[in-house]
């Protein structure tokens, strides 16, 4: 690395790389050893990679990157892995197989595989439209109230979970179908206002008692043979409770006119098929314990 | 903090560095094997520290059903460290990092009041290092003929010897690595499984890894680790002072140095007659008549290699001895030296730090709850609301039991009228009490609920969980959100 043509630097005796910036020249100092040894080492390294895995993308004329001789895809691996997760979870879930929920439940051993396995399949699969922990949102439940539309026992979180809520291809699905009232022209847009005003007085919340007097005979023409008379709702059909706090689809004039315009009927998917039978009931088990299992 | 004592001993001071410096190669250091007191010292040290280390993963301390019986043993798989009567679950790794603390402490109160005792005698790397230098010397011989067999052409004698100590070296080298994996499992089952092909990947990996390093840095690298590895000399510096009993060569009775033949007298010279026995003997190459020196280990060896000298010599030992830096300067400017001072401030301070953090973990550990409870309220949802209006929060509650039995806990809720508690797979014994089982020695996780009247304007409740056979009970307050806040 020494070349004797280059000027040296007079105060500390050693050669300088001869470039000057404003007076300021640069010692040719060598690089560390240990540093250069390093680099080539690296380098050595790189081209053993390159033969090895794939390293060099698709090129024109070539259909895909080159494989390496390793053969390496990491999406082959991540598939390999989930089949192998999901073998090893099969043969751990036996034990769920054969329980029933309420054993699974009260079982220490059992619960705590159930909860575990519930917890992290309840976040891949539910959470995205019934949020972390099941608080739910406008449009999907909450899952750890006491409220059911449907069923909140043990045995009837699983028979939703299975089949769904208005899932078409699914014959045993949870089905309520409710009038689009508005939209298919049975009551007109004032009918319709009325009978908010009705909805709204179920639950001491109306201040207009001539409207409701005027909505009360489309409620029990129209709305009490599912709701009830009451408006308590009826969990053998899917209509919901109302007369309490808790609604679905917001609880302000415009989002109950909305409602009884439009109808709502939201959907849930069926999950037998997609989701073995141990999950399913880890699932069940870990909804039922969030906080309103019945 | 360095002393010139001659100009002409400096090795070159200062000045340019050539590019040959800097790819300067190591020089081979030969270290003659010292007769003396601090050598006899040092093999005792080494033959407790190895046996130490080969021994204690095979004490067998009784902790009970299931759990393991050796007395030291980092237990990764289960998360617990035990030693001896201590017994460290990752949530107290603070007890740890005490531990460090203390011996870092040690190690500074050592240093002020001695100098690098611990590199010179105690180091793990001065321990293997003397280990691989008396095996080099049984089959090499000392110095002058490990020399020579190092510049004599390769033949059957250089052959057999280098290959027999390379290959006695990697036998000591196996068996350190192989010794160190006993601290991590149980020490029976691991060695068998070790030998059977059974044992966990992670024991070969480390072995292998120990073995290794054993191998190149005691054997082959030696004191460039001290030199350039290792942090300690550095630190060092900030360490010691000027009152701190270091391996000192007295320059005020040494010098001038120079060689005497026996006829002349002593008058108006030095005792240090120039034998060179304090560099030969040295393990690190260095002169230690140059004064205090970042290589230097304080191995004391070279005060044996002097004192054998004197004797011969018929002068008084100690020309090189355990010594202040300002002992010798106060004699060289002829004042009596002043007296060795043990008790300083910064001794004080680190043997007052000492005590107290030991202290306070030895109260620690007497004091430590036999078990211990974590309550850790939902974040989603943070509350809910119930269809009749109460409002129900959701926790997760831990329960960790460091005995070795299993117990019964009780679990209620104060703080609050008319709160309803429930655990999650279990039934109410009686008024909103519940009795959990724990598995012994372990950690077991319930689903707990609890719900409040709506009208109740609370912010924070109290779980009550005792022991019923005991009576211990620990009540932790936790908080209750009854709306978007």
């Amino acid at each position: 690395m020494t070349d004797d043509n280059k000027p040296v630097d007079e105060h500390s005796g050693l050669q300088t790389t001869g470039h000057s910036w404003d007076g300021i020249s640069e010692l040719n100092n060598p690089l560390p050893r240990w540093w250069l040894y390093t680099w080539y080492i690296t380098i050595g390294i790189a081209v053993i990679y390159m033969i090895l895995m794939p390293a060099i993308p698709a090129l024109p004329g070539l259909g895909t990157n080159t494989p390496g001789l390793r053969n390496h895809s990491d999406r082959d691996n991540v598939s390999l892995a989930i089949s192998e997760m999901q073998q090893k979870r099969q043969s751990d879930a036996t034990a769920l197989l054969d329980a029933s929920l309420r054993d699974i439940e009260t079982d220490r051993d059992l619960q705590q595989f159930a909860l575990a396995m519930g917890e992290s399949l309840f976040g891949d699969n539910c959470a995205t439209c019934h949020g972390a922990g099941g608080r739910g949102a406008k449009g999907y439940p909450v899952l750890a109230d006491d409220i059911w539309l449907w069923d909140g026992t043990l045995e009837g979180i699983e028979t939703t979970l299975r089949h769904g809520i208005r899932h078409e291809e699914d014959e045993d699905t949870r089905f309520s179908a409710m009038p689009r009232f508005g939209q298919d022209g049975f009551l007109t847009a004032a009918q319709i206002s009325d009978l908010t005003e009705y909805v709204l007085h179920l639950s001491d919340r109306s201040d207009d008692p001539e409207a409701v007097e005027r909505a009360s005979g489309n409620w029990v023409a129209q709305c009490s043979s599912c709701h009830g008379d009451q408006g308590k709702g009826d969990r053998t059909q899917g209509a919901p409770d109302l007369t309490d706090a808790d609604w679905l689809f917001g609880d302000s004039k415009r989002d109950i006119f909305d409602t009884i315009y439009h109808a709502r009927n939201s959907h849930m998917p069926a999950w037998e098929g997609r989701l073995d039978d141990a999950s399913i009931k880890a699932l069940a088990v870990y909804v039922h314990s969030l906080g309103g299992g019945e | 903090m360095t002393q010139a004592t001659t100009s002409d001993n400096q090795a070159d001071s200062g000045g340019a560095v050539s590019h040959s410096d800097l790819y300067a190669k190591r020089k081979q250091i030969y270290p003659k094997l010292a007769h003396g007191r601090f050598r006899l010292v040092k093999w005792i040290v080494m033959a407790v520290t190895l046996t130490v280390y080969y021994a204690v993963p095979w004490i067998r301390w009784d902790r009970g059903e299931g759990i393991p019986d050796q007395a030291v043993l980092a237990d990764f798989a289960s998360e617990k460290f035990y030693f001896f009567f201590i017994e460290i679950w990752p949530q107290e790794a603070y007890y740890l990092a005490g531990l460090l603390i203390l011996a870092a402490l040690a190690l500074f109160l050592v240093t002020s009041l001695l100098g690098r005792v611990w590199c010179g005698y105690t180091c793990p790397q001065t321990v293997w290092t003397d280990l691989y230098i008396w095996i080099e010397r049984a089959f090499e011989g000392d110095r002058a003929a490990r020399m020579r067999l190092d510049k004599s052409p390769l033949g059957f004698n250089k052959l057999w010897r280098k290959l027999g100590k390379h290959a006695a070296w990697l036998f000591i080298a196996f068996w350190t690595g192989g010794a160190f994996i006993l601290y991590w499992h149980d020490a029976p089952t691991v060695a068998q499984g070790w030998l059977s092909g059974e044992a966990p990947l992670s024991a070969y990996w480390f072995a292998g890894i120990l073995t290794l390093t054993t191998y190149f840095l005691a054997g082959t690298m030696r004191e460039q680790v001290c030199t350039y590895m290792c942090p300690w000399p550095r630190i060092q510096g900030a360490l010691t002072d000027e009152h701190a009993l270091n391996v000192t060569y007295r320059y005020d009775r040494g010098e001038p140095r120079g060689p005497k033949r026996k006829t002349e007298s002593w008058e108006g010279r030095g005792d240090c007659i120039d034998c060179n026995q304090c560099v030969q003997v040295c393990p690190m190459g260095i002169d230690i008549r140059n004064g205090s020196q970042l290589e230097c280990i304080h191995c004391a060896l070279c005060i044996d290699a002097c004192d054998e000298m004197m004797v011969r010599v018929d002068r008084p030992t100690g020309l090189i001895a355990y010594d202040t830096e300002i002992a010798v300067a106060a004699r060289s400017e002829g004042k009596p030296p002043p007296r060795v001072r043990l008790v300083r401030m910064r001794t004080a301070l680190y043997a007052g730090l000492i005590v107290a953090i030991g202290a306070l973990m030895l109260f620690g550990l007497m004091s430590k709850a036999t078990y211990e409870v974590n309550v850790l309220k939902d974040r989603s949802p943070p509350f809910v609301r119930l269809s009749n209006g109460d409002i129900q929060n959701g926790y997760a509650l831990k329960l960790v039991n460091k005995s070795t039995a299993a117990r019964k806990m009780s679990v209620s809720i104060t703080g609050v009228d008319n709160a309803e508690l429930k655990v999650v797979g279990l039934e109410s014994e009686e008024m909103m009490r519940f009795i959990v089982p724990v598995a012994a020695h372990g950690v077991d996780r319930y689903r707990v609920l609890v719900v409040v009247p709506a009208a109740s304007d609370i912010s924070t409740i109290n779980f009550v969980i005792s022991d019923l056979d005991t009576g211990e009970e620990i009540t932790n307050r936790v908080p209750f959100q009854s709306g978007e806040r």
